[in-house]
C-alpha cells in the first residue's frame, strides 16, 4: 500500500531560464493522498486492486450506489480500463463496495 | 441535501475521502458537501492555492465558488484541474518539448515551443468547463467525477491558430478528423491512452488555438504546461493538456475516449429519462448557456433592503444576449446589467438588485440567454454521463 503523507505539501521548483518564460518546471505532488478504504470484509481486495490507477477517493466520493451500479463500475474497470482482477476478488469487491459505499437496490 | 452553503469551511477533514486518515489532518480545511459524500478537503497542489480535492491521484481539483465573484477571469492558481490518467510528468522542459504533426498530411513535421513563439499569436478569452461540471447535482446521481459547480474557469489564452499549424503540414484529401494526444499516460497497459478528436472543419476554425500562455503567464503544469489545445465554446474534454501529438485521421476516431466515453444522447436538450435505454448518442461538443449568482450562496442569511445580486454567464460561443434575475423563484424576471464584454467565449459578468423584506424567505434565481437563442432549462436535464447541466440556478435565502 501507498504511504500516506497528508501534510507533505507541494514543493514547486521552477528553474527559471533566462527571460520571462520558465523553460523547466518540475513539481512534487502532495504526499500520496490515497486514503485507506473503509475497513470491512473485502477491503483487502479493494486495497490490492483498486489503488493501482487512482486514489480511493474515486470510490468514496461517489454517491451511495446500489449493487448493480457498483458491479457496473468494477466491470468497467476490468473491461474498459484493463484492471486485472481475478473473478473471485472482483465479486468480493462488489460485495464490499455495496456494503461499505452502497445503498440497498 | 437541500441547502448548499458553498463557502462554508470546516476546521477538520476527518474521514473526508472515505477512509481512516493515516496521518493527522492538522489544520486541514474543507468545503462542506452540498450532496452526499460531497465534503472536499482544501489542499494546495503545485502552483495552486488550496483547492477542493475530488481525487488526489490523478489530480482533480475544484475551484471554490467564491473565486468566481472576484472577476471575469479565473486566476491560474485557482483554476480547476482534471486529469483522467495518473501518469503525469512531474517535470517538463519546455525547451525540449515537441509537438509531432503527422497522419493524413502532406508534410509531417515537429514543432518546438520556439517554433510556436515565432508564429503569429492570437489571444482569446474563453471559458474552459468540464463536461461533467455540476454532475453531483444530477438526480438520480450517476457515477463519475462528483463536481459541484466549480469545474470551470475563464482565462485569456495566448497561442497560435491550430489552422496555421495544420496548413503548414497540409491536410491530405481524405482528412476527416484531427486527433490530439498529451504527455499523460495510463498506469496499466490495458487502459486506453487519453486521445480526443475534432472534425477537420472544427479543428480548422479561426478560434481553436494551441496555447502556451494563460492569463499572461505560462500554464501551470497541472493545466497543461507547456502547451495545450484551447477549443473555445467546447467542453474541456477536447482541450488536451501537455499537447504532444496532432494526428490527422482519414477516418472518424473510434477509440475509447471518442466512441464510448463523453457521449451524449442525441435527444432534445441531450436529456433522457433515467430508465430509458436504446437512444442514439453523439460525442459531446459545444457548451450550453449557463449563469450563476456569485455573491450570494444558496442558504444565505441576508439583511433587508435593496440587495446587490451579481454573477457570471457564458455559453458555447454565441455570446451572452441577456441575463435576468428573479426573487420569486422564477415567476417574474427583471433584466440584469451586463458588464465588460471580453468576447463571445468569455465569462460575462452581470449586476442586478432585488428588494428584500425582513422576516421573509426568498428564492433568488438567474437565467441567461445566448445570442443564438440558447436558454437554460427550467427543470434539470438528465443523462447517464451527468453532462451538460444548465438548469436555472435557484438560491434560497432568508432575510433578517
Ligand atoms: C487499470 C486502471 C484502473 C484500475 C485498476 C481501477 N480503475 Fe477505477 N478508474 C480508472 C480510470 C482510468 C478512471 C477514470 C476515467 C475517467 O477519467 O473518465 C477510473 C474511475 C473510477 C471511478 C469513477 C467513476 C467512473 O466510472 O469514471 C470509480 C468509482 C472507480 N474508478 C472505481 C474503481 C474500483 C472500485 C476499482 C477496483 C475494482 C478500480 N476503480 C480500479 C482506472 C482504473
Amino acid at each position: 500500500m501507498k504511504i500516506i503523507a497528508f501534510a507533505a505539501f507541494a514543493a514547486l521548483v521552477p528553474l527559471v531560464a533566462a527571460g520571462a518564460t520558465p523553460s523547466k518546471v518540475s513539481v512534487t505532488m502532495p504526499g500520496d493522498l490515497s486514503f485507506a478504504f473503509k475497513p470491512g470484509p473485502g477491503s483487502q481486495a479493494a486495497t490490492t486492486y483498486c489503488l493501482i490507477c487512482h486514489s480511493s477517493a474515486y470510490v468514496s466520493t461517489q454517491p451511495p450506489l446500489d449493487r448493480a451500479h457498483w458491479d457496473a463500475e468494477v466491470t468497467k474497470m476490468r473491461k474498459a480500463f484493463g484492471a486485472t482482477i481475478p473473478d473471485k476478488d472482483a465479486a468480493e469487491i462488489v460485495d464490499y463496495l455495496t456494503a461499505s459505499y452502497g445503498k440497498a437496490p | 441535501m437541500p441547502s448548499s452553503r458553498r463557502s462554508f469551511l470546516a476546521g477538520s477533514a476527518a474521514a473526508v475521502l472515505g477512509g481512516a486518515l493515516a496521518a493527522p489532518a492538522s489544520a486541514q480545511q474543507m468545503v462542506r458537501g452540498v450532496f452526499a459524500n460531497g465534503d472536499r478537503p482544501l489542499i494546495a497542489f503545485p502552483q495552486k492555492r488550496p483547492l477542493m480535492v475530488l481525487t488526489p491521484r490523478p489530480p482533480q481539483l475544484e475551484t471554490p465558488f467564491a473565486v468566481f465573484d472576484q472577476g471575469a477571469f479565473t486566476p491560474n492558481d485557482a483554476f480547476f484541474v482534471r486529469w483522467h490518467l495518473a501518469e503525469i510528468p512531474a517535470g517538463i522542459d519546455a525547451a525540449t518539448h515537441r509537438i509531432r504533426v503527422s497522419g493524413a498530411v502532406g508534410k509531417p513535421f515537429t514543432l518546438s515551443m520556439a517554433d510556436l513563439q515565432r508564429m503569429p499569436a492570437v489571444e482569446i478569452a474563453a471559458v474552459n468547463q468540464c463536461s461533467g461540471n455540476s454532475r453531483g447535482f444530477f438526480e438520480p446521481r450517476p457515477a463519475g467525477g462528483q463536481w459541484q459547480d466549480g469545474a470551470m474557469g475563464n482565462a485569456l489564452w495566448r497561442g497560435v491558430r491550430l489552422k496555421d499549424v495544420l496548413d503548414r503540414a497540409g491536410l491530405a484529401a481524405g482528412a476527416k478528423q484531427v486527433q490530439f494526444n498529451g504527455l499523460d499516460k495510463p498506469t496499466l497497459p490495458g487502459t486506453p491512452d487519453f486521445l480526443k478528436s475534432l472534425d477537420v472543419d472544427v479543428a480548422r476554425g479561426d478560434d481553436v488555438i494551441v496555447a502556451y500562455a494563460m492569463n499572461g503567464k505560462p500554464l501551470p503544469l497541472l493545466n497543461g504546461f507547456p502547451v495545450r489545445l484551447v477549443v473555445p465554446g467546447w467542453y474541456s474534454t477536447y482541450w488536451v493538456k501537455m499537447l504532444s501529438d496532432i494526428t490527422v485521421l482519414d477516418h472518424v476516431d473510434d477509440q475509447f475516449w471518442m466512441k464510448t466515453a463523453y457521449r451524449i444522447p442525441d435527444t432534445p436538450n441531450h436529456s433522457v429519462a433515467p430508465t430509458e435505454g436504446g437512444f442514439a448518442t453523439i460525442p459531446i461538443n459545444r457548451m450550453v448557456v449557463r449563469s450563476f449568482v456569485t455573491n450570494i450562496a444558496d442558504g444565505a442569511s441576508l439583511k433587508a433592503g435593496r440587495t446587490a445580486v451579481r454573477g457570471i454567464a457564458f455559453d458555447g460561443g454565441s455570446g451572452i444576449e441577456s441575463v435576468e434575475v428573479s426573487s420569486d423563484g422564477g415567476t417574474t424576471w427583471t433584466p440584469a446589467a451586463l458588464e465588460t464584454d471580453y468576447g463571445k467565449y468569455s465569462f460575462r459578468r452581470w449586476n442586478a438588485a432585488v428588494n428584500l423584506d425582513a422576516g421573509k424567505t426568498y428564492v433568488l434565481a438567474c437565467r441567461a440567454f445566448g445570442n443564438d437563442g440558447g436558454a437554460q432549462t427550467a427543470t434539470p436535464i438528465w443523462n447517464p454521463g451527468g453532462y451538460m447541466r444548465n438548469v436555472i440556478q435557484q438560491y434560497k435565502v432568508s432575510v433578517a
